[in-house]
């Protein structure tokens, strides 16, 4: 019998169902965590048409967290009430992990708060769940019902996914990020490569990378159709959960007999920066065919590239300068941790002197729910993760997609700059 | 907030024929679901797929099938996305392939998807398609010519059977809490 993926090996240690471990099968299996935000007014909703009434609890409530990250702080009445709707529901239910409006975005905040470890099946009510991949955990985004149906039972149906590989060597060029090489998959082997699919990145670039970079770049393949984007499952990963839990847990490595799909080689000695073009993720270029395109908006944050490691970046580019008089730079840390340690270490003020905004962290702009939209014929350059029509507003705005020193080169020319030259 | 439950869910049916809108590759959740009505759906389908068709939201009819290019529904976890097609009368969609939420989604609020091969280019809007559910199996009624895919998984032919997982959830409490 052939070995084992990362992803067969953590959905057959949570199966409930008696059918082999293999790519295609349909399992029903328990799960270890559910993440939900805004969507849990829904599972409220839901929760509402069970009858027997006495039926209506969680399955477990230290299994389940909540966080309100977007639509934070409540832009209207409206969403006010949705927000109140999820707060009293938390509270009747007592459910353990509540974060409120001001902790930040979801995928950040939950390693953050340890909650994600090695080996953990979550699935969350928002498709970026693939970022904590970068922990060695399986992690999937669903709908509503879905997560109503695991609020209830801690169950759900699973395909058994075909695995790909992404093996990835050679040093990043000077100013160049882990964002620039998702985004160069992305473009050379399109928003479909990895649907409905397991994708587990290896290499020595994948290993010197940080985790922050490594989070970039598992978030990202869910526009790449990831079910699941594991990183490297190695120390660099035990040291950073370590520190967030005293919970034990073990590591994953994929068996070294086991079953690829498909295996890509790739090296990124000579990686130009890469952009995504209006109005698909896979419209890419390398930065020297769309410099000069003139922008209004530079957004830097999100739960692609809102981390220290990514303000820090920008800050070093943008010190000691002003960004141009016709641009916005908007600038969303992650979360309140990220947003604390900015503040102390002077990047902050860096970015402040330079002419940013700076917000509290949470989802607005990337989503187009608040705090940045774009207006007709508006373009902006963003750290985030889709470029869709209609996306950060206007359905006659464009979007491109960039690392966050790319955002902040732009930011002072006005125009899409290559960091490179900064 | 105008949050719908399952009143665009319809009966299943093994058998459903309607006229086809045909729509391209990469029709993201942000198009069929735009941000800004989110939480409004009365508003959303006003709007939906605009900017990819423009006369869909007006002129789609109860009972119309979507036939669509590849990775259809990619992008966010919207499940207003399939809702809002399902309330707009949208009774299936066969497509070359689906996003793997949009999908999930789909078969949880028992709208059957059902992904082919090259399926696009074999129908034009406003020609009529026959579905057989649990066959798989499209015709073209316009050109007689069939199309198969491959069947449901009984577990998920089940949840269409049963009107979506949400119902067949809430009839297995009910159960429970007779016994």
């Amino acid at each position: 019998m052939s070995g084992k993926t990362i992803a067969e090996k953590i959905l057959a240690s949570h199966s409930l169902s008696d059918s082999d471990i293999i790519p295609g099968t349909i399992i029903n299996a328990k799960i270890d965590l559910i993440l939900s935000h805004f969507g849990t007014a829904r599972v409220v909703l839901d929760y509402r048409k069970i009858k027997p009434s006495k039926l209506r609890k969680v399955f477990d409530p230290s299994k389940i967290v909540v966080i309100l990250d977007h639509y934070s702080p409540a832009p209207s009445e409206r969403i006010a009430a949705v927000h109140d709707i999820i707060r009293k529901f938390v509270k009747s239910q007592g459910i353990k992990f509540f974060y409120d409006i001001k902790e930040g975005i979801c995928h950040q905040v939950l390693p953050e708060k340890g909650h994600v470890r090695p080996g953990m099946l979550i699935i969350g009510g928002d498709s970026h769940t693939t970022t904590h991949g970068a922990f060695n955990a399986a992690a999937c985004g669903i709908g509503n019902t879905d997560l109503f149906h695991a609020f209830v039972t801690g169950q759900m149906w699973f395909k058994v996914p075909e695995t790909i590989k992404f093996n990835i060597q050679g040093n990043l060029p000077y100013n160049t990020t882990s964002k620039d090489i998702i985004i160069k998959i992305a473009g050379d082997y399109s928003a479909e490569v990895a649907r409905y699919k397991a994708i587990e990145f290896s290499g020595k670039t994948m290993e010197d990378l940080s985790i922050a970079s490594r989070m970039t770049m598992s978030n990202f393949s869910l526009e790449l159709g990831a079910k699941f984007a594991f990183g490297v499952p190695d120390q660099k990963v035990v040291d950073w959960v370590q520190e967030r839990t005293t919970e034990p847990f073990n590591l994953i490595k994929p068996d070294l007999d086991a079953v690829y799909e498909k295996a890509f080689n790739l090296n990124i000695d000579d990686l130009e920066p890469q952009v995504s073009c209006p109005h698909t993720v896979d419209n890419v270029k390398p930065i020297s065919e769309v410099i000069g395109t003139k922008i209004n908006q530079a957004f830097l944050g999100s739960c692609t590239n809102g981390r220290y490691e990514d303000l820090e970046i920008a800050a070093k580019i943008l010190d000691g300068k002003k960004i141009h008089k016709d641009v916005r730079l908007i600038v969303t840390p992650a979360s309140q941790e990220v947003w604390l340690k900015v503040a102390k270490s002077g990047v902050a003020e860096t970015l402040i002197n330079a002419g940013a905004i700076i917000t509290n962290p949470n989802c607005g702009a990337c989503f187009g729910g608040h705090q940045g939209l774009l207006a007709p014929g508006e373009r902006c350059i963003s750290s985030s993760n889709r470029n869709f029509k209609g996306r950060m507003g206007s359905l006659a705005a464009e979007l491109y997609l960039g690392s966050p020193a790319t955002v902040a080169a732009s930011a002072i020319q006005g125009e899409i700059t290559d960091p490179r030259d900064y | 907030m105008a949050l719908t439950g399952t009143k665009a869910i319809k009966a299943y049916k093994d058998i459903l024929k309607g006229k086809v809108w045909v729509f391209p590759d990469n029709v993201d959740t942000d198009a069929i679901s735009p941000t800004q009505y989110l939480s409004n759906i009365n508003a959303a389908v006003e709007y939906t797929c605009e900017s990819v068709i423009k006369d869909f939201p007006s002129k789609v009819k109860d009972g119309d099938i979507i036939v669509a290019g590849r990775n259809f529904g990619c992008g966010s976890s919207r499940e207003t996305a399939p809702i809002i097609l399902q309330e707009k009368g949208i009774t299936a969609i066969i497509a070359e392939s689906f996003a793997r939420i949009f999908y999930r989604s789909s078969i949880a609020r028992a709208l059957p998807v059902i992904e082919i091969e090259g399926i696009s280019k074999e129908f034009k809007t406003g020609e009529l398609i026959e579905v057989n559910v649990p066959e798989a199996e499209i015709t073209n009624l316009s050109t007689n010519k069939k199309f198969r895919g491959k069947k449901f998984n009984p577990i998920l032919l089940n949840i269409l059977k049963n009107g979506g997982l949400e119902k067949q959830l809430l009839a297995e409490l009910k159960a429970q809490g007779k016994g």
